[in-house]
């Protein structure tokens, strides 16, 4: 039995938590800081999520008396270790290489390992035993069921155009590595993409629960929702797997919409400063999704009521990923 | 066959306080509750008694007027005003005109920053915490003008029984100017954002609607009140200070939307019209202000005199930026301190317009309606009963019978 590809994807899978928590908190400080400039303030200093999870380490951790102290206690590791896994499916395309388990899992993969961080929470949040936790709960199983229609919406559209351009494997994230969208498609479908993709925009925000639809944690409503009643290591793991989580969700948005890399258009002397450009060109992408879709977004809206993220969710975003959906098909028909 | 019994979503009761970030003060709500539907609704307050007024009647008046300023920290000048004008009209002492005006001016640049203040309060309960930093950075501008001023940002000390302690000198006049076209211009940008802003009118168009008629019936006072159509304002029905000389108007929200439809928008459309209402109540009052003394009695120990020879019973009141206050004072000959004072905050009036404006929204709703009122909870409590670690509820009944009984022990008591 050959025992190295084990072994690389086991080292794969450590050096890739390691590098999604440390990513995580870093762009956790970076949306902090952004965010308070646009509102005029100072904001903390970059590491301060670095400085808040040392922290929370180090302190008390309270399961109140009428929680299920399994389910509690278990909640927050899933969520982490969920969002962990997650990491290993996503293309960081500018390294050069395929995700760690790449081979083993698509797009429909992602999208039901997305929930699991989610339903953790739920979970966890059930088990609490708090009512502001259960109220949390219900709220974070609406936003997830409608933020899911615009999402399926969005994925879909692509299998299509990716079957219609003949790919085998139109759910891999490799077959959309290879062909970006935007290549397949003809002004219409141009078009149509980029609808879809300011539709996502708007869904990242509801994925990673940010105002404006963070209204299962509501902190002035229900006063932190989901995690009131978290604390200490248990409330640091959430923390890790938000920020994991934010990385995987703009990665994702940009592997579908924004795949190219650098060393196609310009030609390194070597192979190593080719990596180094396009892992830089990754970043750059990926603060970019990040600043549109959460920290503009939540700095400009006030928060909304769960029926009005239903609302947006159902109606407004789902009916601008259907039409970016019908644009896609409308301009293979032409071609 | 066998029939299913479906059982019916029962509804659960939650309660939101003492302690919630929602509240900024402690005050608790119990609420019947259905999915995020609010069917029932009901509040307790008295967490924060603080006995003021029992400190009051042991402190002669020139100590209580301090003490009444501290009662809130946001509107502290409407206390010691509320408090002087009923001291003044039982010992009979004139205010001179001056002292009138720059009360007025201090008053007004006291409801600008309140009204800035809850403003940023409002948009934080909203979630909308850019709004939230813009209007408290516009707010910083009149606590540097009340600084300049009176030489506090908070609890201003300007007010004396029978007048003021400070002079405003025409010096200081361009330095008022400069920050009233300030706010003239920082009031576009705060209707732009807090009005025209399609979330917060999302979340604040038909919430927490307290009807004309409810209105009516609840007897609110202040923005509350004019934000469901009411006239009522204390500046224009019974003017005091420099009010009566100069144009005033009730501030309801139809002035700038056409209509008046007592939700939450339209309380944030009163306030904001209540700002720049106050720019131009400054201006006026700068350009009309009169020459003359600053107080009727300059030595506080021939006033403190006067005050403990007087007696009788008055009632001041004051147009708070929350709305009417209202400060009920009794002396007695030879003595120092009051024998009776009783404050009515504003809050007092506006609370139970919380019920109508809560039953039947969500729960979402509620920290944007509690907010709406502007309640000023610490200011408003002034009862707490506690009997070895029980609370106790005096309902309508336990009040008629303790009056009653009062009554009948002050006639037999021979002394009277």
């Amino acid at each position: 039995m050959n025992i190295a590809p084990i072994l690389l994807a086991i080292g794969g899978a450590a050096a890739m938590s390691v590098f999604g928590i440390l990513a995580g908190l870093w762009v956790a400080g970076l949306d902090r800081v952004v965010a308070a400039r646009m509102q005029a303030r100072i904001g903390p200093p970059v590491r301060q999520p670095f400085i808040d999870i040392a922290k929370l380490l180090t302190k008390q951790n309270i399961v109140p008396s009428n929680a299920i102290p399994w389910l509690f206690n278990g909640a927050p590791l899933v969520a982490l270790a969920a969002s962990i896994t997650l990491l290993l499916y996503i293309p960081m395309a500018s390294f050069g290489f395929l995700p760690v388990l790449g081979a083993y899992g698509d797009l429909v993969l992602i999208l039901y390992l997305l929930a699991i961080p989610a339903l953790a929470m739920v979970v966890g949040g059930l088990s609490s035993g708090s009512p502001y936790a259960t109220i949390g709960a219900q709220r974070e199983m609406v936003t997830m069921i409608a933020y899911e229609l615009p999402l399926a919406t969005t994925i879909i559209a692509f299998a299509w155009k990716l079957v219609q351009a003949g790919s085998p494997a139109p759910f891999a994230l490799s077959s959309l590595a290879a062909t970006p969208i935007w290549s397949l498609v003809g002004p219409l479908g141009a078009v149509g993409v980029f609808l879809l993709l300011a539709t996502m925009l708007l869904v990242v925000p509801g994925e990673l629960g940010r105002i404006p639809f963070d209204a299962p944690e509501a902190e002035t409503e229900i006063a932190g929702g989901l995690i009131v009643e978290y604390s200490g290591r248990n409330l640091a793991l959430f923390t890790l797997s938000f920020a994991v989580k934010t990385v995987v969700v703009v990665s994702l948005l940009v592997a579908l919409f924004f795949p190219w890399n650098l060393s196609r258009w310009i030609a390194f002397s070597s192979p190593l400063t080719a990596g180094a450009a396009d892992a830089a060109f990754f970043i750059v992408k990926a603060l970019l999704v990040l600043f549109f879709s959460v920290s503009l977004v939540r700095v400009s809206v006030a928060r909304f009521r769960i029926n009005q993220v239903v609302d947006i969710y159902w109606k407004a975003l789902g009916a601008l990923a259907l039409l970016g959906l019908l644009l896609v098909i409308a301009d293979a028909r032409i071609q | 066959m066998k029939t299913i019994e479906v059982k019916k979503p029962s509804g659960y009761t939650t309660q939101i306080g003492p302690a919630h970030p929602a509240l900024k003060e402690p005050v608790m709500f119990t609420l019947d509750i259905e999915g995020e539907r609010i069917k029932k609704a009901d509040f307790a307050p008295g967490m924060a008694h603080r006995g003021i007024e029992w400190m009051g009647m042991r402190r002669n008046c020139i100590q209580v007027m301090y003490l009444a300023e501290r009662i809130c920290g946001i509107c502290g000048i409407t206390h010691s005003i509320s408090f002087v004008r009923a001291v003044e009209q039982i010992a009979q002492i004139q205010v001179p005109n001056r002292a009138h005006y720059i009360r007025s001016i201090v008053g007004e640049l006291e409801r600008i920053h309140s009204h800035l203040l809850w403003a940023g309060v409002a948009a934080h309960e909203l979630g909308f915490d850019s709004a939230f930093y813009m209007a408290w950075r516009v707010r910083e501008n009149v606590m540097d003008l009340l600084e300049y001023l009176t030489g506090n940002r908070v609890h201003y000390a300007m007010i004396q029984i029978g007048g003021v302690r400070r002079d405003i000198v025409p010096d200081q006049f361009p330095r008022i100017e400069e920050s009233m076209k300030f706010f003239e211009e920082a009031y576009g940008k705060l209707a732009a954002v807090f009005l025209d802003d399609t979330t917060v009118q999302m979340r604040c168009r038909d919430c927490g609607v307290l009807t004309y008629d409810e209105a009516r019936e609840l007897c609110p006072v202040g923005p509350t009140a004019r934000a469901s159509g009411i006239k009522k304002d204390v500046r224009v029905d019974h003017p005091y200070a420099a009010y009566a000389d100069i144009e005033i108007e009730y501030q309801t929200p139809d002035l700038l939307t056409g209509e008046v439809r007592g939700d939450v928008y339209d309380r944030i459309v009163t306030r904001l019209l209540e700002v720049r209402q106050s720019i131009g109540i400054v201006r006026q009052l700068l350009a009309q202000m009169p020459d003359g003394p600053l107080l009727a009695i300059p030595k506080p120990a021939v006033l403190l005199a006067k005050l403990k020879g007087a007696a009788g019973e008055a009632v001041g009141r004051h147009e708070a930026p929350r709305g009417e206050v209202m400060h009920y004072v009794r002396l007695e000959a030879g003595k120092d301190e009051p024998v009776a004072w009783k404050v009515k905050a504003s809050s007092y009036s506006n609370y139970m317009a919380w019920i109508p404006m809560m039953e039947g929204e969500q729960i979402a709703d509620i920290p944007i309606i509690a907010a709406s009122i502007d309640p000023c909870i610490s200011c408003t409590d002034r009862v707490a009963l506690l009997k070895d670690g029980d609370r106790r509820i005096l309902t309508k009944d336990d009040l008629h019978r303790l009056s009653v009984e009062k009554t009948r022990r002050i006639q037999a008591s021979p002394a009277r």
